[in-house]
């Protein structure tokens, strides 16, 4: 938002009477979308929230050299509840992939992630794994990713910069959570035989029943 | 006791001075005894094509002793290391005899390969003394059964009643290859969950994304066809269901069991808790009795009768600010002391194992970074002096040098991150943390102008190191190491070594008494803060750390203040070790780094090794087994933190769940090295 002061203010605004002597130079006149989005991108608050070798880096973000405060956003809760970013600073593995989106689902709107680092991009290094989750997005709505194994500090405050354009560009008449109808839940996976994505369930069922599993696929 | 095993015996140790002359036999056997920098270079060129590696283990008077005793159900199969105890019946026998009568007293390592086209899966164990000296191999074969989901019809004595520490190692062999182990306490899965389908290891069992057998796959050759995993697989998916699996009904149960033994309770337990306190230990002068805030027993306030409490049992983690990363602690409270305790790990398996059975030899050196991700040069350095005792080569000079100076760097770094975050678990939330964090970016600055990256240095090679340090980087490292460094390790001494909260918080909290600790195959400074001078750059040197003059500090309190003591007391170590190696540094040559060619395909002779280093947190072993192949046919990571974490029940029990927290803390854990 750009500095409003007196000199700048818009005509007529000076001299209007409707405003009191003493709370001249003081009012500034705005749209509720700006000063909203002013107030949020500057406030905000990280889950305290480390999964693998990124949440190294994500914690020398936060330290004295890279700053994290600089931006407003020092403040770490480790209550989902208090929270209005998710970094997934790691690999998302099929183990942790429920309370990932249990937190997720948690945390108040309106809400935001960053998939930091390759593994939380598309599996990383991990990809193969058997017990590894290509992407944190294949379950829960992604806003900035960062690339790097692991990003270094500096890509991680640039993806905060990024996500502060990204709510500055949002208007209040059209974000989700202001909109009626249900709130968009994640179902929670569960554990079974291998990860069960419930929103897949039918055609899980339906292509288990007449696929063999990859177990015997042949080898290339 | 220092003294006692500076010079290992030359008999016992085949790896590296004995390496050169077996790997090309018409060399000078006196190539052995410290030769000139260019020496063992000339040797490696034939070392590397010969086809037969140099002898990994041999007979030694231990195992010909075992073997009088037992006669005939401990044999030695020839292509093999170490001793085969056909009857698995007799294998507790066996080893209570190592344990007691040869002095192997701790459990170093325990696991499996999967011999699929022999039709049996091996169990591998690595005792080792806790004075010193090259670890043993012993062996059991248990037939494989073919059913994806069943554990195998045979079942291996377990080994918990004689090693504490045998614990999540058979449940992690069980987990991985289906070995039922007889009499273990708690035989569940334990990196993946419970209903899990199939052995993830054994070599049958696919993940959804498989490919190919080893690596490079044949799709990815220049001009080969390469489909993107999504579209390989059916379900478009890293997933895999049994044939006719229906996800809308079935029964999900992760955690089955897992309550089990606790609402049971479990025997001992109530005793330690009943007093209201575990063993003190001995250190403990009852510091802060004179406040009687500070008096921990609450011994005057109240009846006991009246603060009759209920057992609740609370889940910590896997996302808890205190439990460094990913770990789930399940603790059973009474009011707010620690009846019970049980972990639930796996949150960060990463199939790293699965994974570096598929790479090719090289490529396993960035994967290792991951492991221990504070302290990645530390355990490139165990994978690759593994890999080198088996090809039988040996590095430069200077790259040796280079290794030690920037392991040691890796310790210090990784120490100050300990202490920090010890800090925070005390409740010194983030602020000394700080302090911490801002010198181990001096020191990740010089990691990442040398190697390019600040974590993941991805620094060595087989026979040497990627990079030589310039000019520039040389003083950098030297005004860290002689003047940085040691003033700020003074100054955190001053902060903290005698701050009353931290003495009050920290001694006699979290004690583990020396035989205990090693019973429970504890290593690293934990082990050392229970009094046993155990460090594997002393009882059983690798590399050059014969050549440096330095102390392994030891305490006796066994408890979270001596733990932070002697991490103090390493910083100070192996500044004294980087002092030294960047003083003789200038004796070699520069730029000298690597010995023979530098090569992207690597074959390394067919057999097997166990080679180990101390990181910052312990003991740190690679067991491999190669075919002969590119690709390692079994690569194990026994990780220090995953074994030292078997010890944290006993740590706690009986203490208030703040102090899990603290006692946590202490151990200094990485998830990445706990699961994997
Ligand atoms: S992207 Fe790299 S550094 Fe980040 S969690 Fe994955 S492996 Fe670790």
């Amino acid at each position: 938002m750009a500095e409003l002061t007196n000199a700048n203010a818009p005509e007529g605004f000076q001299n209007d009477p409707r405003v009191p002597d003493e709370l001249k130079n003081n009012v500034f006149i705005t749209s509720l979308d700006k000063i909203y989005n002013w107030g949020r991108k500057r406030s905000v608050w990280p889950m305290l929230f480390g999964l693998a070798c990124c949440a190294i880096e994500m914690i020398a973000t936060a330290a004295s050299r890279h700053d994290l405060s600089r931006f407003g956003w020092e403040l770490m809760r480790a209550s989902p509840r208090q929270a209005d970013l998710m970094i997934v600073s790691g690999t998302v593995t099929k183990k942790m992939i429920p309370q990932i989106v249990r937190l997720y689902n948690q945390m108040p709107e309106p809400r935001y992630v960053i998939a930091m680092g390759a593994c939380a991009t598309a599996g990383g290094p991990f990809k193969e794994g058997y017990n590894v989750v290509s992407g944190v997005d294949k379950f829960i709505p992604v806003d900035v990713y960062i690339t790097g194994c692991p990003p270094r500090p500096e890509a991680l405050l640039h993806s905060f910069i990024k996500l502060q354009e990204k709510i500055e560009k949002q208007s209040l008449r059209n974000v989700p959570w202001y909109q009626k109808g249900e709130e968009d839940v994640v179902p929670i996976p569960v554990l079974g035989p291998d990860l069960v994505d419930l929103r897949r369930a039918q055609e899980i069922r339906e292509k288990a029943a007449q696929a063999a599993p990859t177990q015997e696929q042949p080898a290339a | 006791m220092a003294e006692e095993t500076t010079n290992p015996p030359p008999a016992e140790t085949p790896a590296a001075p004995k390496a050169a002359p077996t790997a090309k036999p018409a060399s000078p056997a006196s190539a052995g005894a410290k030769p000139a920098a260019a020496k063992p270079a000339a040797a490696k060129p034939a070392g590397h094509a010969a086809p037969k590696g140099p002898p990994l283990a041999t007979l030694t008077p231990e195992l010909v002793q075992l073997q009088q005793q037992f006669g005939e159900s401990v044999i030695t199969p020839a292509p093999y290391v170490g001793v085969l105890v056909n009857d698995p019946s007799k294998l507790r026998d066996v080893m209570t005899y190592v344990r007691d009568q040869l002095g192997f007293d701790m459990l170093a390592n325990a696991t499996a390969v999967d011999y699929i086209k022999e039709g049996y899966i091996e169990v591998v164990y690595h005792p080792q003394r806790s004075k010193g000296g090259q670890p043993i191999t012993l062996k059991v074969r248990v037939p494989r059964g073919n059913d994806p989901v069943a554990p195998t019809e045979v079942a291996v004595p377990s080994l918990t009643p004689i090693y504490a520490g045998a614990e999540f190692q058979e449940r992690e062999i069980y987990d991985m290859y289906g070995v039922r182990f007889e009499g273990h306490p708690d035989l569940r899965r334990i990196l993946t969950w419970e209903g899990f389908y199939g052995w993830p290891l054994r070599k049958d069992w696919h993940e959804p994304y498989y490919e190919g057998d080893t690596k490079p796959f044949d799709s990815r050759w220049p001009g080969g066809h390469h489909e993107l995993a999504e579209e390989r697989v059916p379900w478009a998916d890293n997933v895999n269901y049994p044939p006719g699996f229906d996800p809308l009904n079935f029964n999900a149960n992760p955690d089955a069991g897992l309550y089990d033994t606790m609402i049971s309770g479990v025997p001992g337990v109530e005793e330690i808790a009943s007093n209201g306190h575990a063993q003190r230990s001995p250190q403990f002068k009852g510091v802060g009795a004179a406040v009687p805030v500070l008096d921990r027993n609450y011994n005057n306030l109240a009846d006991e009768e009246e603060l009759q409490t209920d057992q609740i049992i609370v889940n910590m983690g896997p996302q808890h600010p205190s439990t460094h990363g990913v770990l789930r602690m399940v603790v059973k409270l009474d009011g707010e002391t620690v009846t019970d305790l049980k972990l639930v790990l796996g949150y960060l398996h990463r199939n790293h194992e699965k994974i570096g059975e598929r790479n090719t030899w090289l490529h396993n050196i960035p994967y290792t970074d991951r492991l221990d991700y504070i302290c990645g040069i530390a355990n490139e350095l165990g994978y690759v002096i593994t890999v080198e005792k088996m090809m039988g080569i040996k590095p430069t000079e200077r790259a040796e040098y280079l290794r030690v100076i920037m392991t040691e760097l890796t310790r210090i770094e990784s120490h100050f991150w300990a202490i920090g975050f010890l800090l925070n678990d005390l409740g010194a939330f983030y602020t000394p943390a700080l302090y911490f964090i801002t010198e181990r970016d001096l020191i990740l600055d010089l990691f990442e102008s040398v190697t390019g990256s600040r974590l993941m240095c991805n620094y060595m090679r087989f026979g040497g190191v990627s990079r030589d340090l310039t000019e520039d980087q040389l003083m950098h490292a030297r005004q860290l190491a002689f003047d940085r460094i040691p003033r700020k390790i003074d100054e955190l001494e001053q902060l903290l070594t005698d701050n009353e909260i931290i003495k009050a918080r920290t001694i006699g909290v979290g004690y583990l008494p020396a035989d205990r600790s090693i019973n429970y195959s504890l290593t690293g400074p934990c082990l050392r803060a229970a009094g046993v001078p155990y460090d594997i750059r002393r009882v059983d040197p690798y590399s050059i750390y014969d050549r440096f003059d330095f102390e392994i500090p030891v305490f006796y309190g066994a408890d979270v203040y001596d733990r932070y003591r002697v991490r103090v007391a390493e910083m100070r170590q192996s500044l004294r070790i980087v002092q030294q190696a960047l003083n003789q540094l200038d004796q070699t040559k520069p730029g000298d780094i690597q010995a023979g060619k530098k090569a992207y395909n690597h074959r390394v002779p067919a057999g097997e090794a166990y080679g180990r280093v101390e990181t910052p947190k312990g003991e740190l072993g690679f067991y491999l087994v190669s075919d002969g192949g590119q690709n390692p046919y079994r690569y194990h990571v026994r990780s220090s933190s995953f074994i030292n974490l078997n010890s944290l029940k006993e740590m706690t029990v009986g203490h208030k769940v703040a102090d899990a927290v603290v006692i946590l803390g202490s151990l200094d854990i990485v998830l990445g090295e706990v699961d994997r």
